[in-house]
């Protein structure tokens, strides 16, 4: 442990996630200085670069979302600085930032992703797109999912049950990327698979939203989802499911972190929605509550990958 | 140093249900239920960053206020009653600001004895502590349709149902307000008040027409309703005074309320009810049980403020500067925006609400806008069930006339990309009536 070590947590920025990444850097640095760190709180905006340059911190912890922050941005800036920093590197960022990008590795590597349909607002602006709009629905049935192709915390997804519901579905979409994803709605139990190098296996954690549907509102509302932490799985399919996250992880190159969402369908497949390098570490959030249940404490995990990040540093 | 071995084994975990770690969520009161996160909040997160041109909150320009006299009269405060300004005062105010306060109410018509007024948190919390005494769950409020989202908020604290009444131009509709209160009094249910914001309207900039006020009132008094009539920006008409306010009309069946947030500053907190004497004491209990007493400091400043020194000016000052950026918003938007969007003319206020095609959802185009650098409210924050879709609330009163230029310019851009989108969608509604638009209690902080 380098209690000598001073760490910038980096929170905020412009990313839509805003405000849940500052509730995570500040959980963060409450916890790292709990154990002693010397902890400096940077928001990521235009000051950042000037702040980290100063040569004040040996280490970066990110606790960015969305953004200017997941996407691998702030990821690119370290590495110019050549401060380390905890999470993926700049390329594994971006392409599990970017869904339809994902996809393709992870099926490459064999792992099952639901099937997805994607649309540009190109080329539904001037190649018109629109009128095959009732295709994709045949082709992947009701009830689909819309989401964008490139954000977190669910924000802009949303489930199409009819066809009718599928513009404005497609608008709300639009709004947070210029491309968007009409993905195979995939039923069964909604997992979320911590990843962190240098531990076991976290168990799985299962979600079951109270009502229906786990919205942004679901996600950062305490009570408005439930989870059961171990998920309810025979030894198996939770084997199954851990394995399957972790070959996720490695075949983005994914480092340190991330968060799988996937569903376990009812022919016992782990199907896989989305790989995050940048999870929430909310008091709401998943992978901690993953980790609280496998004893270890926030600070705990705050801690080991801080000091991952850390041996990283060049001597 | 984290030995895998000694936490990582999973056999030593037992089962265990967590609930989002919240240990209480089945304990809340149902008035709080509802109060959840939302994206919204998460997008104005955003918003507040200097990159981005908000015209959604209104917050008044307080930079405007001389402020080398704002420190004499703290000073002044500090060193002539110090301990009596740092003490406790009486629930119903200090009787000095509640006299200076009945001269402010005389510039619209109101002939109020200070012993009836009330001096409160900010207006905010004569809506929390009025509805409290009347209302129980189930009981009704008729509002204005839109209406103003801080009181929506302050109401479905006491989980009563707000029937919109829709405004026009000249304010609340009475035809549509008298069809209402007869449609509510056959269907047995209980209205327990006639909230309004006939002044300047939050957030539709009108204000309600002379002509209208009698009926409006008679309506209220033929259908035993209180009318609750709140008026923060009454004294900044740009062209003219607004018509004598409803409480000079009906001295016995108005709940008048009052605020200094926008003739002076939201700073000080200081709002008032000025009640039927039947009320005054229910009220003053009320107050006294929910925070003892306003602060003492605040009200001797504002005592000063409207007794010792030259308010009118400032307040002219004030007026001057919104209703020169409330030219530059609407020169803009005649400018930049696309056909088939309309908007109101304030003639005073804050707000312009802007109605766009019925196609368009503004709350689903509000992610692309703050990518575009630019804020405004949905229009569902200031309906109760759902309506508004379309509308959006936009507010000159906080950015400087260049950065409302400029962010009007980037709204009509974003504006004109969702046309674009829903055309090339072949013209399919965009409004999506599943979609929830946003409890009211998910927008706190917009004023």
């Amino acid at each position: 442990m380098t209690f000598d070590c001073s760490v910038a947590v980096i929170a905020g920025g412009l990313s839509f996630e805003r405000e849940v990444s500052l509730r995570s850097g500040q959980r963060v640095a409450d916890a790292l200085r709990e154990r002693g760190y010397r902890v400096g709180e940077l928001d990521a905006d235009h000051r950042l670069v000037e702040t980290l340059d100063s040569g004040e911190f040996d280490v970066a912890f990110l606790a960015l979302h969305g953004r200017f922050g997941e996407d691998g941005t702030v990821a690119s800036i370290l590495e110019l600085l050549g401060i380390p920093y905890t999470g993926s590197s700049f390329d594994a960022s971006r392409l599990a930032f970017d869904k339809l990008a994902a996809k393709s590795v992870l099926r490459r590597a064999g792992l099952a992703v639901p099937f997805a349909i994607p649309l540009t607002e190109g080329a539904l602006r001037e190649l018109g797109v629109g009128a095959l709009l009732d295709r994709a629905m045949d082709e992947l049935g009701l009830p689909l999912v819309v989401k964008p192709n490139r954000g977190g915390s669910a924000l802009g997804i949303r489930l199409v049950e009819r066809p009718d519901q599928l513009p404005a579905a497609l608008m709300a979409a639009f709004g947070y990327d210029d491309t968007v994803l009409l993905e195979q709605r995939v039923v069964g139990t909604e997992l979320a698979l911590a990843v962190v190098d240098g531990l076991a296996p976290l168990p799985a954690v299962e979600i079951r939203p109270k009502e229906g549907w786990y919205d942004f509102s679901a996600r950062y509302t305490h009570g408005a989802a439930e989870f059961r932490v171990p998920a309810n799985l025979d030894p198996a399919a939770a084997d199954h499911c851990l394995k399957a996250a972790h070959a996720a992880h490695l075949a983005l190159g994914c480092r340190d972190i991330s968060r799988v969402d996937a569903i376990l369908d009812p022919e016992g497949v782990c199907r896989i929605l989305e790989v995050n390098t940048g999870p929430g570490l909310t008091s709401t959030s998943l992978v901690p509550m993953a980790a609280d249940a496998a004893g270890l404490t926030f600070a705990d995990l705050a801690a080991h990958l801080t000091d991952r990040a850390t041996a990283r540093r060049p001597r | 140093m984290l030995a895998a071995a000694r936490w990582g084994c999973q056999k030593a975990l037992s089962f265990r249900l967590m609930r989002a770690d919240d240990p209480f969520r089945d304990r809340y009161a149902r008035g709080t239920r509802s109060m959840t996160a939302s994206e919204i909040r998460a997008l104005f997160a955003v918003a507040s960053r200097p990159e981005v041109v908000s015209l959604a909150g209104g917050m008044p320009f307080t930079a405007a206020l001389p402020f080398d006299v704002v420190g004499d009269v703290l000073g002044e405060v500090v060193a002539d009653e110090g301990p009596a300004a740092l003490q406790y005062a009486g629930g119903q105010g200090d009787p000095r600001l509640r006299e200076v306060l009945t001269h402010l109410m005389r510039h619209e018509g109101i002939r109020g004895s200070g012993g009836d007024v009330v001096v409160t948190e900010g207006s905010q919390q004569a809506l929390d502590l009025i509805s409290r005494m009347f209302c129980d769950p189930g009981d009704v409020i008729v509002a204005e349709g839109p209406s103003y989202v801080g009181a929506l908020s302050a109401f479905s604290q006491y989980q009563v149902e707000v029937c919109h009444v829709p405004l026009d131009d000249d304010g609340l509709d009475p035809d549509a307000l008298a069809a209402a209160l007869e449609r509510l009094e056959r269907d047995g249910r209980r209205v327990k008040l006639l909230y309004t914001v006939p002044n300047f309207h939050n957030p539709a900039g009108v204000t309600l027409a002379a002509s209208r006020r009698e009926r409006v009132l008679e309506l209220a008094r033929r259908h035993e309703v209180l009318v609750l009539e709140d008026n923060p920006y009454g004294m900044l008409g740009f062209e003219s005074d607004p018509p004598d306010a409803l409480r000079a009309l009906d001295p016995e069946n108005v709940v008048y309320l009052g605020s200094l947030s926008k003739v002076f500053c939201p700073g000080l907190r200081i709002g008032w009810a000025l009640v039927p004497p039947a009320l005054r004491e229910r009220l003053i209990l009320v107050k006294e049980a929910a925070d003892l007493c306003s602060s003492s400091f605040t009200q001797a400043v504002a005592y000063r403020w409207f007794s010792n020194y030259p308010w009118k000016e400032t307040l002219k000052g004030l007026r001057d500067l919104y209703r020169e950026r409330r030219d530059v918003m609407l020169e803009a938007l005649t400018e930049d925006v696309p056909d088939g969007v309309t908007w109101t003319r304030p003639a005073g206020g804050f707000y312009v609400w802007v109605r766009l095609p019925d196609h368009l959802d503004a709350r689903a185009m509000l992610a692309k806008a703050i990518t575009a650098r630019v804020a405004y409210v949905p229009g569902g924050a200031f309906y109760a069930d759902g309506q508004g879709g379309s509308c959006l609330r936009l507010s000159y009163c906080f950015p400087p006339p260049d950065r409302i230029r400029e962010g009007v310019r980037r709204l009509a851009g974003v504006i004109d990309e969702e046309l674009d989108l829903v055309r090339a969608l072949g013209g399919l509604a965009a409004g999506d009536p599943d979609h929830d638009q946003g409890r009211p209690a998910g927008w706190g902080g917009v004023q």
